[in-house]
């Protein structure tokens, strides 16, 4: 008769291989890019209003203004970020098989820089009229 | 992948009904989860008249009039049948909760007990809570002390004897980390609410000399940050504390000690 495959007392399951001792980063970079998104996100849409409706000239003429490239620049980090914490724990919630885990968390760590970079390169490219 | 739908030998088919009492000048419905791992059927939900003129006004009341008049083999756990001990939690009419405070009068219609969520299941309402007393004594719950024992007593003042309150009151009767979802997806990793209560009833004990490795113990994105700030643990203690708050608190300290 096969015997039961792991045995382990209740304790020692829980205790496991111990506590990360990480995570509190995570928690607060969390807090502090929703704090940002905040008034980024307002000052996002006010931009986005005032792009509505404008050829690309137009368009350009505007986010060549320092102060709206800054403004959306940092909109673009900071959602970047907090989206990436976000799907990050949702994955951990969630995935439960380890090696599916860790390719989803890596795949949503490419997915964020990607998108991420590509929205700073076009800021960028339009701002400065390339 | 967490499983969100029942396994197929957990799926719950119609039960029994059990007769009505006779005689009985008013009657409630009850309709209660029942398992037995010995007859290998799925679980069932059997139907119970209970005779509320004979019975006490808990639904705890109506469960043991239930086993002594009509169905001796309906299984639950009771001790104290005052909020004190914990063991009759289980969930009633949707949420969470002690049968022995649980007053019938406040549920409309057929009264629906099942046990706790998302436990495994010993037989009937009776879950293994294994796991979750495992999880209370990971955390140490005891005074540390490196300091020499006084002669006479560990002091501490009115004021820090009062952080306490809303956290020695815990009976560990399950009902808040099994209505947390994060619990329910995460059990073997995250610590629940009534354990992280717990916890944090130690790091606010003014005569305890373990915060730090404490505080070390509960840093894990699995631990502690599985809370998701969802309060049902909140909503659904008996006892009237508020885990959600203490779990806060105890993220507040991690992060001011390093920022």
């Amino acid at each position: 008769m096969a015997g039961p495959k792991h045995i382990r007392t209740p304790l020692g399951r829980v205790l496991g291989r111990g506590a990360a001792k990480s995570g509190t980063e995570h928690f607060w970079h969390q807090r502090l890019t929703a704090v940002a998104n905040v008034p980024l996100t307002i000052a996002a849409l006010g931009i986005l209003i005032a792009l509505l409706g404008r050829n690309q000239a137009a368009a350009a003429q505007i986010l060549g203004s320092p102060a709206v490239s800054i403004i959306m620049l940092l909109f673009v980090s900071s959602i970047i970020i907090h989206m990436r914490i976000g799907m990050a724990a949702i994955i951990e919630d969630y995935v439960h098989d380890e090696s599916a885990k860790l390719t989803l968390l890596m795949a949503n760590t490419f997915f964020t820089i990607a998108v991420g970079l590509a929205a700073v390169y076009g800021l960028l490219k339009l701002s400065f009229g390339l | 992948m967490v499983q969100f739908t029942l396994p197929k030998n957990s799926k719950i088919t119609e039960g029994k009904t059990w007769p009505r009492p006779v005689g009985a000048r008013s009657q409630r419905e009850y309709r209660i989860y029942r398992w037995n791992p010995e007859d290998g059927r799925n679980p069932r939900v059997d139907t119970y008249y209970v005779d509320t003129g004979d019975c006490g006004p808990m639904v705890l009341d109506a469960l043991i009039w239930i086993k002594n008049n009509v169905d001796a083999t309906l299984t639950f756990r009771r001790s104290c049948r005052e909020g004190i001990c914990g063991s009759c939690s289980m969930n009633i009419d949707g949420t969470n909760t002690l049968a022995c405070t649980k007053a019938m009068s406040d549920i409309g219609g057929p009264i629906r007990i099942y046990p706790l969520p998302h436990l495994p299941v010993v037989k009937d309402l009776v879950p293994d809570l294994t796991n979750f007393y495992a999880q209370h004594a990971s955390i140490q719950p005891w005074l540390q002390t490196v300091s020499p024992t006084p002669q006479k007593e560990w002091k501490q003042s009115h004021e820090d004897r009062q952080k306490l309150d809303g956290l020695y009151e815990c009976i560990l009767c399950a009902c808040c980390s099994t209505a947390c979802p994060s619990y329910w997806w995460n059990s073997e990793r995250f610590l629940g609410p009534a354990a992280l209560l717990q916890a944090h009833r130690f790091i606010m004990d003014s005569r305890d000399e373990a915060t730090g490795q404490r505080l070390d113990n509960l840093e894990d994105p699995f631990r502690l940050y599985r809370c998701h700030t969802i309060m049902n643990c909140t909503k659904a203690c008996p006892k009237h504390l508020n885990p959600a708050k203490a779990i806060a608190e105890i993220k507040r300290m991690l992060v001011e000690r390093q920022v």
